[in-house]
């Protein structure tokens, strides 16, 4: 198998900033791989490390110990960055510009040639349905078209490995349709998902292969099924791993 | 370079799409024309007083719009979060905060061109002559000056959190730079040591905007041009402390969680 995703005993630390604080352990040495054409689910509760772990995927934070990897490449390079594509959880774009021009800024950073970002700005337009709107300013659009603006900056360099964190966090059920049905064409397409959220029958539907951390430590990884083992969904596994017992219990 | 010049591209992109530079401009045009429209005792000397103020105003108007700009840059990256998606690409941070610092200088100078444009235009209605050479010289060494500030601006930004923090102080240090730098070396003769010493050490170590880029008089008073070497050697001096400025943002920026 081709892994396109490593991380190797990754530890980060966050130093507290009260005084005689002993530091925040966000995740305590990570082992994670990820096959190319996987669509894998990253599961965890809140405060997990899912985030941190993408944030130094991405090189957003340096890890106290261990490494990390794209394509082979150590994520500290920039060209590491250059065949993925990245959804945050919650962003904002460039209130100022236009789609048109955001995704124009986009490709001059992939160094894309001019007829070949004219053809990207046009099929990503037209994927995530903003069409009609490309030449309006992003500061007048809904929420919704917003993370539309940020599915479509993610996948403007034809990206091999799409790393998206909570996609379909804030949006209606339509939106969370049309993401879903994003990720399913992607994955018919051979791309690489590797993706971050609490919406487990959404993972259960998509995914190939998920993990799952708790407190910074990797708790589970493999196949769906075998994720969910006895269990009954997706859900009672993940409560169950991550050691969630029920107060109304008797 | 590509990715530099993207970022730069933005960065003006952001400043023509603002009110800030607008509005000073307006103000600006409106108090001189207001100035010259006023021939006070009938005296023909009038227009020097007009033009200095003129000129302390585009001084004055220049530094609120480099430090500004540039003061909120990172800060509103970091804020609005458009610095994740930003960084996802293959960006590095120094192509990022050069890309930042020539966008806010190149946009600074489309404002001065404007400026002195204007200038020119005000001056040559009463006096019936166009001196450009000088208008240019006194301009690219306003524009080198502003090259500094910005970069001071933008190391400034990467080591205080709130915009308005930086922005207050690099408009304290600036100004003290150019009201009193030049004495400093002098007052320090007259102080026993350690004072003396520390007023020497701070001296040496500022740069000095006033004397070699302060071009107000060449044209307020038509002072003959200044030798080409010279202004080669301010434009040399100027791009080396926006470089030290640039390499020590580059430093501060390079293991900074963005999270």
């Amino acid at each position: 198998m081709n892994v396109i995703l490593r991380t190797d005993k990754l530890r980060v630390e966050f130093k507290s900033r009260e005084f005689r604080q002993s530091p925040k352990v966000a995740l305590r040495g990570l082992d994670l791989e990820v096959n190319a054409g996987d669509v894998f689910g990253f599961l965890g509760p809140n405060g997990a490390g899912k985030t941190t772990t993408i944030n130094v995927l991405l090189g957003f934070v340096q890890p106290t110990s261990g490494s990390a990897s794209l394509f082979g490449i150590d994520v500290r390079q920039p060209i590491a960055r250059q065949r993925i594509g990245y959804l945050p959880e919650l962003t904002y774009y460039y209130k100022f510009l236009t789609a048109e021009e955001l995704l124009r800024f986009y490709a001059r950073i992939f160094s894309l040639p001019r007829a070949e970002a004219d053809r990207r700005i046009d099929a990503v337009l037209k994927l995530v349905e903003l069409e009609s709107a490309r030449k309006r300013l992003i500061k007048t659009y809904s929420k919704g078209m917003q993370q539309r603006v940020g599915l479509a900056q993610a996948l403007i360099n034809n990206p091999d490995l799409l790393i998206l964190d909570e996609p379909t966090s804030g949006l209606d059920p339509l939106g969370r349709m049309k993401v879903r049905e994003i990720i399913q064409r992607l994955k018919t397409e051979g791309k690489t998902v590797f993706f971050s959220s609490h919406e487990l029958g959404e993972v259960e539907t998509v995914c190939d292969r998920v993990a799952i951390i708790s407190e910074g430590e990797l708790k589970a990884v493999g196949r769906v099924g075998d994720i969910m083992g006895r269990h009954a969904s997706l859900e009672k596994a993940f409560l169950d791993i991550v050691g969630y017992q029920s107060q109304s219990a008797p | 370079m590509n990715n530099i010049f993207a970022v730069a591209g933005i960065v003006i992109k952001e400043l023509y799409r603002r009110k800030d530079f607008y509005v000073l401009f307006i103000l600006t045009v409106v108090i001189c024309l207001v100035m010259a429209s006023v021939n006070i005792y009938n005296d023909n000397e009038i227009i020097r007083y007009i033009k200095s103020i003129c000129l302390l105003l585009i001084w004055v108007s220049s530094l609120v719009i480099a430090i500004t700009t540039t003061a909120r840059q990172i800060p509103a990256e970091r804020e609005q979060r458009t610095l994740l998606p930003l960084l996802a690409k293959p960006l590095s941070r120094t192509q990022l905060i050069f890309g930042k610092f020539l966008g806010c200088w190149l946009a600074c100078g489309l404002v001065l061109v404007c400026f002195y444009a204007f200038f020119g235009a005000l001056a040559a209605s009463r006096e019936h002559h166009w001196p450009l050479l000088n208008y240019f010289q006194a301009a690219f060494l306003h524009w080198m000056t502003l090259g500094v500030v910005i970069a001071l601006t933008l190391l400034g930004s990467l080591v205080f959190a709130a915009p308005s923090s930086n922005s207050t102080i690099c408009f304290v240090a600036v100004a003290a730079i150019l009201c009193v730098g030049r004495y400093l070396d002098a007052v320090a003769l007259t102080r026993p040591e350690p004072v003396r010493s520390i007023l020497w050490t701070i001296y040496y170590a500022i740069p000095h905007l006033e004397i070699p880029f302060d071009m107000r008089n060449l044209i307020v008073h038509d002072w003959p041009l200044i030798g080409w070497k010279f202004i080669g050697l301010d434009a040399l001096y100027s791009l080396a402390y926006a470089t030290v400025f640039l390499v020590a943002a580059c430093l501060v920026f390079r293991r900074k969680a963005v999270n």
